[in-house]
């Protein structure tokens, strides 16, 4: 009724206005491509706290069996990895990436005196910090604050949802969400937006909050005209599930192929929070899992990148070793991580299957520190200082 | 740069409060800030009404029975049956909660009460799925906000919801459980570095059989308490829980804590030191006083320099509380908002972890500033929301399921942008154009612009207004240029 949609939405090219444009705003008129070979990491967050022991099953352990008489896996069901251990039997894919060397699992990943609460534990997860510590920004967000000083490259961490989480949140740098590139265009494509922000200039110091909203308003709308063109360059015609996460996988696939300068991806799945009638919940996302990522892989393979794309899942806790009464899990401690990528230096299972004879409370004890996961990745994959980003040295795996 | 009375005023309503109503907007020009600030703590003075949303007793009780039986584990199918209603039928009463203390703030008079009640909130940060608790922990934080810190301190730190958040139920003479210690000290009082990891051993001691019982009343287990004699602050003593308390209220440095916080909060982000001790001096003369601390901000001269000015980006709930004060909304479903905040990163009661919202800058990235510059003409109807917010499991707010009612299903937009929804809400416009009834047309933008923006505009947006807005009649020209001039970016600044 009162602004007219057309004019409010009008389409315009960012581009042509870059005379009036404040300098913070020129430098991402160049944006970086990055040369092939660039190494990407995709993490995918199960929401929840995923199940771990019925993803990774014992299959041989009379303690699985005996502490889940109506909810462990059968034996016979479980997709064999090797004497000992089974996937999901929703998991075909990845036995699939297992067979051919492209998954690695760790298992017992954990952190000292783990907390249950959903969002405590997320919050420790996504920020990197230790079960005693609060911290305002997470691991991925100080990857960005250490990496692009004067930032060039605002679109190098991207999470798709609508919201963004934590872990992309640094002090100086924050990534980007969203979930559709088409319609981040749309929405940021205003032409009043377009219009104030370009009559801004930059005469305050940076530090002036009217800057910074100026600053991630100009970041925002650049940053989507951006993603836009690259998500249409070289746009994947590989078929992918109808799903979410099939949806956002197809996205990332055709941003890699268009060599933006992103190095993280972020997404997640859930709920996993299955403290009722497990078995038909972790099934239902387990199947839109193993069909988005085996489209995704597969898509990768095509275009030969595998080799530079690392993906990783994890989960804010596993769950309790005994079932509960009414079908379901409750909260637990250490979990497990999929590490997917056909440039792993190790593969299958890196270490040893969760005991469940040893337990605290009821709950299986961590064996590795989350943090050396991230240390490694940030180290090894993403080539940057990660004791500068985690604050703390920790010693690194050797799966890359 | 000459600041008006009316900057003033307003600067002095943002921060004191939601910001001004729209009835408030022809008030301004003649007053003095002394004046308004006399009159808005006059408007404070009454105790709160209670918001009793478990309003019968039989309610808090089933809610305090669910508490304590999911404290014990206690197993079985029917009690996790029952439990998992009880904490259903929690999560929703804590949703009214919400929207009843929200709508407290748009159209209460005791404005400073509610916004110093919401710095409290955030500071005393406290997740707990017991609606009884909830209900509680915020009565005694709207009663006390303006009354004694230490008076605060006690019943906070008294009340169930704080004690079971922070684990202090669990704190018993043979196994201590620090937690409640630690964070009285690094978050409520003292902060890092005024302490050592001794004084929270010994703090932890002298709290061990503080906790709470069913019908959500403190209690003190002497056979849990620790009687032996503790070394704290340089103190030693058979110490109890409440000479922590006063041991930490005697410390300077606590002063200083909340003066610099509530600075920062109600001033700049970035403290001025020389003003903050001047206020930490005479908060701990005054014996804590609040109130004291209040008026010696509000009605001293550098709260009103420039620089202090539109220099704080607004949170969340004062960004829709603001906007719901100068432009009165009713929204077909209430719940939208709890969908607004999820997005925006402050759903109240759901504090991100015990330090609470760390604010300022952190309040804005990519998605959050364009949703927070589209939220106008969201509630406005002209524009579509699609945004689905996070699962948060620990708050399983289940809004999208129950949005059915106020968002009307948009059509499927042609150009595959997916499923987005129309905001349905009636925005009050005639009260808000009558305030302009004597305003002539050619000052109406300049009217406007100074009572909605506390931040000048760069340039002047004249010309690029003039695109985008309605010329047809007075009435679209006041809508659009007002939906418009809250679609800035300095718009989200007070």
């Amino acid at each position: 009724m009162l602004i007219r949609r057309r004019q409010f939405l009008q389409v315009g090219s960012l581009a042509t206005a870059s005379v009036m444009m404040p300098k913070f705003l020129k430098a991402f008129e160049q944006p970086n491509a990055v040369p092939a070979g660039n190494k990407v990491v995709v993490v995918l967050q199960l929401s929840g706290g995923n199940d771990g022991l019925n993803t990774v099953i014992p299959y041989r352990n009379d303690v699985y069996y005996r502490e889940r008489p109506g909810l462990g896996i059968d034996k016979a069901k479980a997709l064999r990895l090797t004497d000992e251990a089974g996937l999901h039997p929703a998991l075909t894919g990845f036995k699939n990436l297992f067979d051919d060397g492209s998954l690695g699992i760790l298992n017992s990943v954990g952190y000292p005196n783990p907390d249950r609460s959903h969002f405590r534990s997320m919050d420790i997860w996504q920020s990197g910090s230790k079960s005693n510590q609060y911290f305002d920004t997470g691991w991925v967000g100080r990857y960005l604050d250490a990496q692009c000083h004067c930032c060039d490259k605002p679109t190098q961490a991207l999470e798709l949802d609508d919201v963004l989480s934590l872990a992309l949140k640094g002090n100086n740098n924050k990534g980007l969400a969203f979930k559709d590139p088409r319609r981040l265009f749309g929405t940021s494509n205003a032409q009043f937006y377009k219009d104030i922000s370009k009559n801004y200039s930059d005469h305050h110091h940076d530090e002036q909050p009217a800057d910074y909203l100026y600053k991630t308003m100009a970041e925002t709308l650049s940053s989507a005209d951006y993603i836009y063109k690259q998500s249409r360059l070289h746009p994947t015609n590989s078929a992918y599930p109808k799903s979410e996460l099939g949806n956002s996988l197809q996205t990332i696939a055709s941003l890699i192929f268009s060599e933006i300068n992103t190095k993280v991806y972020y997404l997640s799945l859930g709920s996993f929070d299955t403290h009722v009638n497990q078995g038909n919940q972790q099934q239902r996302l387990f199947t839109e899992m193993n069909e988005a990522v085996s489209a995704f892989v597969n898509d990768l393979k095509k275009s030969n990148r595998f080799e530079d794309v690392l993906l990783f899942s994890f989960s804010e806790f596993g769950r309790r070793v005994a079932q509960n009464a009414s079908g379901g899990t409750d909260h637990g401690t250490a979990n497990n991580m999929f590490l997917v990528s056909g440039g792993l230096k190790q593969q299958g299972l890196l270490n040893a299957m969760p005991d469940l004879t040893t337990l605290t409370e009821g709950d299986l004890n961590y064996e590795v520190d989350f943090k050396q996961v991230y240390a490694t990745i940030l180290n090894k994959w993403l080539g940057v200082d990660d004791k500068a980003i985690l604050g703390e040295t920790y010693r690194h795996l050797s799966f890359i | 740069m000459v600041i008006t009375n009316q900057i003033k005023n307003q600067h002095l309503l943002w921060r004191a409060g939601f910001g001004p109503s729209v009835h408030q907007l022809n008030t301004f020009t003649s007053f003095y800030p002394v004046k308004t600030y006399a009159d808005l703590a006059a408007s404070s003075e009454r105790p709160p009404v209670y918001i009793d949303i478990a309003n019968n007793f039989a309610d808090g009780f089933t809610m305090g029975l669910g508490e304590v039986l999911r404290n014990r584990k206690k197993e079985g199918t029917d009690d996790k049956l029952q439990k998992r209603e009880l904490a259903k039928k929690s999560r929703d009463q804590i949703k009214s909660l919400n929207l009843t203390w929200l709508d407290q703030m748009v159209n209460s008079p005791a404005q400073i009460r509610e916004k110093v009640s919401l710095f409290w909130h955030g500071h005393f940060a406290c997740r707990n799925i017991n609606i009884y608790n909830q209900q509680l922990l915020l009565q005694q934080i709207r009663s006390n906000a303006l009354g004694s810190f230490g008076e605060l301190l006690t019943a906070v730190s008294k009340s169930p919801a704080m004690l079971a958040f922070l684990n202090n139920q669990q704190n018993k003479k043979s196994h201590p459980n620090e937690n409640f210690a630690r964070e009285v000290m690094e978050l409520f009082t003292l902060g890092r570095g005024n302490y050592t990891e001794t004084d929270v051993k010994e703090a932890a001691r002298a709290f061990t059989g503080w906790g709470f019982n069913l019908q959500g009343g403190f209690v003190n287990r002497p056979f849990q308490h620790d009687t032996g004699t503790k070394t704290f602050l340089g103190k030693k003593g058979n110490f109890d829980g409440d000479d922590i308390i006063k041991i930490l209220l005697e410390q300077k440095n606590c002063a200083t804590f909340i003066a610099r916080k509530m600075y920062r909060y109600f001033v700049n982000d970035q403290p001025n030191e020389v003003n903050v001790q001047w206020l930490a001096d005479r908060f701990y003369q005054s014996n804590y006083n609040i109130s004291s601390l209040l008026k010696d901000v509000f009605t001293s001269s550098w709260f009103y320099d420039e620089k202090n000015i539109g220099s704080k980006i607004k949170s969340p709930v004062d960004l829709l509380v603001g906007f719901r004060r100068m432009l009165p909304v009713e929204f077909d479903n209430k719940e939208v908002q709890l969908l607004f905040q999820r997005a925006l990163g402050q759903v109240l009661f759901y504090p991100p972890n015990v330090a609470g919202w760390p604010g300022g800058k952190n309040w804005i990235d990519s998605s959050a500033l364009m949703l927070r510059l589209r939220l106008p003409q969201l509630i406005a109807g002209n524009d579509l929301f699609g945004i689905a917010a996070k699962a948060d499991d620990d708050q399983q707010m289940g809004m999208m399921e129950q949005l059915g009612k106020g968002l009307q299903a948009g059509r499927n937009e042609m150009n595959g942008l997916g499923k987005r929804f129309k905001v349905s809400a009636k925005i009050d416009w005639p009260v808000y154009q009558k305030q302009f009834i004597n305003t002539p047309r050619p000052q109406l933008y300049h009217v406007i612009e100074t009572a909605l923006l506390q931040a000048k505009m760069p340039v002047a947006l004249d010309a690029i207004v003039d695109k985008s807005i309605d010329q047809s009649t007075r009435e679209n020209y006041i809508q659009s240029l007002s939906l418009l001039l809250m679609s800035t970016p300095e718009y989200q600044l007070c």
